[in-house]
């Protein structure tokens, strides 16, 4: 996997809380075997007004033709909630988001991104605000993500975030994190040795 | 130092550790076709092996039908996945749980069943529910199909140690008031996300009083509150319950085991992030009134306005929830109309949550604008409530009896429901769609959910003759 460090895009503006997977990926599209695909399903019961996928809701703000080459999502709080389903982050690649910025997400929504090279950035609620209204006003506008220096910039904008040292460190290197964990296996053997048999 | 119980199975889980970066072991590995076959095929892909088959254990649940027993009954797609599942678990020797076994059923219904959850125990699954197994005092949690790949090559996974919340309930619950009243006003309380970040530990003598299956359902909608896990300390109920079950350690093994158990508490002096405490005789009957399960109100509460709401984010999520619910704010919950009612799920699809459900279909009849099923959570559980005569009352009241699986929790089926369709689930998601596009979820306890289906609409249980 290539790794990820800086990033220059536009964003969507998706103002809602607590955006749970099974919006982010419904459940009719989990019966697939493989990784890839789901792109074109992201956001399906708001993106489609019929189940086909025929007919674009043009209300849904990923349809709006200013935001349509958009590669950061923009949200709010609690973003990802819901179920395990990695198919969340598998269809928000797929689909071209390489990032994104809410106030706060849901723990496993957001281990499933980092291991999937999306990177999730927490901002303060002021600083999301902030974003919106820059985005809202112009859907031009570039924002600059910066993992190394854990900033992101927008016009004269500029904000830190927060990223455990490990997480950044795949990020950046597009590590496999099982070949890094395979290579502990001397303890992970002792380990194994010391559990008594009723844990077995 | 004094420490929780949740530092207590997390130091003894500890393989390696290089600052916070953490690798814990894992002793149970619960599998099922949805989330799996791509961690099996990145398996292949490079070459590795699944490390533990012997503590991985696989059932099928999520993508098949509850009105037969083949395969293909619901399409080819989950049919193929469901077979996929299968091959797997063939090629890897892991022991494969397949629809029609005895021993086949929600993935969080029969690793408890089978005695394979035991306390102090690490538990994970491709599966958010996975916190039900915290019910047994074992650290257990939801993970990605990644980590599911993680967990097959090195039976260990790469963790950051959780902040800790402790939920005391106190007290007695009255009549006609459930474990998943308390869940339900618990997270009512905190939020949908109050607790993300966390690992909650459930405690107080109402949490003391309950059963292990009410434990479950606790523990189980413990993601509901965003926590990652959600622990109660065994004690002489989880040791009652687990004794002589299949994979329960016997002879000095168990002995040896239920001595170590005993350990499993926070000490007196253990400390906690965040505390949160709760009365057990003000918890009434809840019902959830919008699309998160944080929106939720005691059945003879009025539905909220967006302008109660402490801010514009929930002002904006309040009202987008009641159009799509089609409900008005300050109406009364047993003005809605319901037309259909699921009794299943993790949450509450055990023998005790049946039969809770069976005293209140006793009382009448299904109404005649009501499709109501009930789906038992394992085949164990079919079996046990048939020699009960259970199936007998919910079919004599005009409820469909099904086969075990996940069904109308998430319709991977065709137990789906259609636009504008109301029903009063026994689940543990209300999320938009969830049970079908447009459809519009609420969730309550068994004994609530058949109340609804009897009376057409929603229904204080503990009004009801015969139940309180
Ligand atoms: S019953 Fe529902 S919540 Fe539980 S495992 Fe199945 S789909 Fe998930």
């Amino acid at each position: 996997m290539s790794g990820i460090d800086l990033h220059s895009g536009t964003a969507v503006p998706l103002d809602q809380a607590n955006v749970d997977t099974d919006q982010i990926i419904p459940k009719q599209f989990l019966t697939a075997v493989t990784r890839s695909g789901y792109g074109k399903h992201l956001f399906h019961d708001w993106r489609y007004l019929d189940q086909h996928e025929s007919v674009p809701n043009p209300d849904f703000v990923l349809n709006k033709p200013q935001h349509k080459t958009a590669s950061i999502l923009l949200t709010r709080q609690n973003f990802g909630c819901g179920s395990s389903r990695e198919h969340a982050p598998w269809s928000l690649t797929d689909y071209g988001f390489k990032a994104i910025i809410a106030p706060s997400f849901a723990d496993i929504f957001y281990a499933n991104s980092i291991n999937n090279q999306l990177l999730p950035i927490r901002l303060t609620d002021e600083q999301v605000e902030a974003l919106f209204k820059k985005v809202q006003a112009n859907a031009d506008v570039c924002i600059d993500i910066n993992l190394s220096a854990q900033s992101v910039s927008c016009e004269e904008l500029t904000f830190q975030f927060d990223i455990d040292p490990a997480h950044k460190n795949s990020l950046i290197k597009g590590l496999d994190a099982i070949g890094q964990t395979l290579e502990l296996g001397a303890h992970i053997d002792n380990y194994e040795q010391s559990i008594p048999a009723w844990r077995q | 130092m004094a420490k929780n119980l949740y530092e207590k199975v997390w130091e003894a889980h500890l393989v390696h550790q290089d600052g916070d970066d953490c690798l814990i072991y894992i002793d149970r590995h619960l599998i099922h076709e949805v989330t799996s076959p791509q961690a099996f095929a990145g398996l292949k892909e490079k070459n590795r092996k699944v490390r533990r088959p012997d503590k991985t254990f696989a059932t099928m649940d999520h993508s098949i039908s509850t009105r037969s027993l083949a395969i293909d009954a619901c399409g080819p797609t989950n049919a193929l996945q469901l077979r996929t599942l299968a091959q797997n678990c063939e090629e890897n020797g892991i022991q494969l749980y397949p629809v029609g076994h005895q021993k086949q059923g929600i993935v969080h219904v029969i690793g408890p069943e089978l005695g394979l959850i035991q306390p102090g125990m690490t538990v994970v699954c491709g599966d958010s529910h996975t916190a039900t197994h915290g019910a047994f005092g074992a650290l257990a949690f939801g993970i990605g199909t990644s980590q599911v790949e993680h967990v097959f090559a090195s039976q260990t996974l790469k963790q950051g140690k959780a902040k800790s919340m402790k939920v005391q309930v106190d007290g007695k619950l009255g009549l006609g008031v459930t474990a998943k009243d308390i869940i339900l006003a618990i997270i009512g309380k905190i939020g949908h996300a109050g607790a993300t970040g966390h690992v909650i530990e459930y405690c107080g003598s109402a949490i003391e009083a309950t059963s292990m299956e009410e434990r479950m359902t606790i523990c189980n909608m413990t993601i509901e509150a965003g926590a990652k896990a959600g622990l109660i300390a065994p004690d002489q109920t989880t040791i009652e319950y687990l004794k002589d079950r299949e994979f329960a350690p016997k002879g000095a093994d168990w002995d040896a085991a239920v001595e170590y158990w005993k350990t499993l508490t926070s000490d007196a002096e253990a400390k906690f992030d965040t505390e949160v405490y709760l009365t057990a005789e003000e918890i009434k009957p809840q019902v959830t009134w919008g699309t998160n399960p944080g929106q939720v109100i005691a059945v003879d509460e009025p539905v909220p306005a967006p302008e109660s709401m402490p801010n514009d984010v929930e002002k904006v999520s309040c009202d987008k929830a009641l159009k799509y619910m089609g409900i008005q704010a300050g109406q009364q919950l047993s003005e809605l109309n319901v037309n259909h009612v699921f009794i299943g799920s993790c949450t509450n699809s055990r023998i005790e949550d049946l039969r809770a459900a069976a005293v209140v279909a006793r009382l009448g009849k299904v109404a005649q604008s009501v499709t109501a099923i009930v789906v038992p959570g394992s085949a164990q559980v079919k079996q046990q409530a048939e020699q009960e005569g259970l199936d007998k009352i919910f079919i004599d009241a005009g409820f469909e009896w099904r086969l075990p699986g996940c069904s109308m929790c998430l319709g991977m089926n065709d137990d789906i429901l259609q636009e504008g369709d109301r029903c009063a689930s026994t689940s543990n998601r209300n999320f938009e769609g969830r049970q079908g596009r447009g459809a519009r979820t609420h969730l309550v306890s068994p004994a609530m959910a058949a109340a609804a289906a009897l009376h057409g609409h929603f229904v204080d249980v503990r009004q009801l003759q015969g139940v309180a």
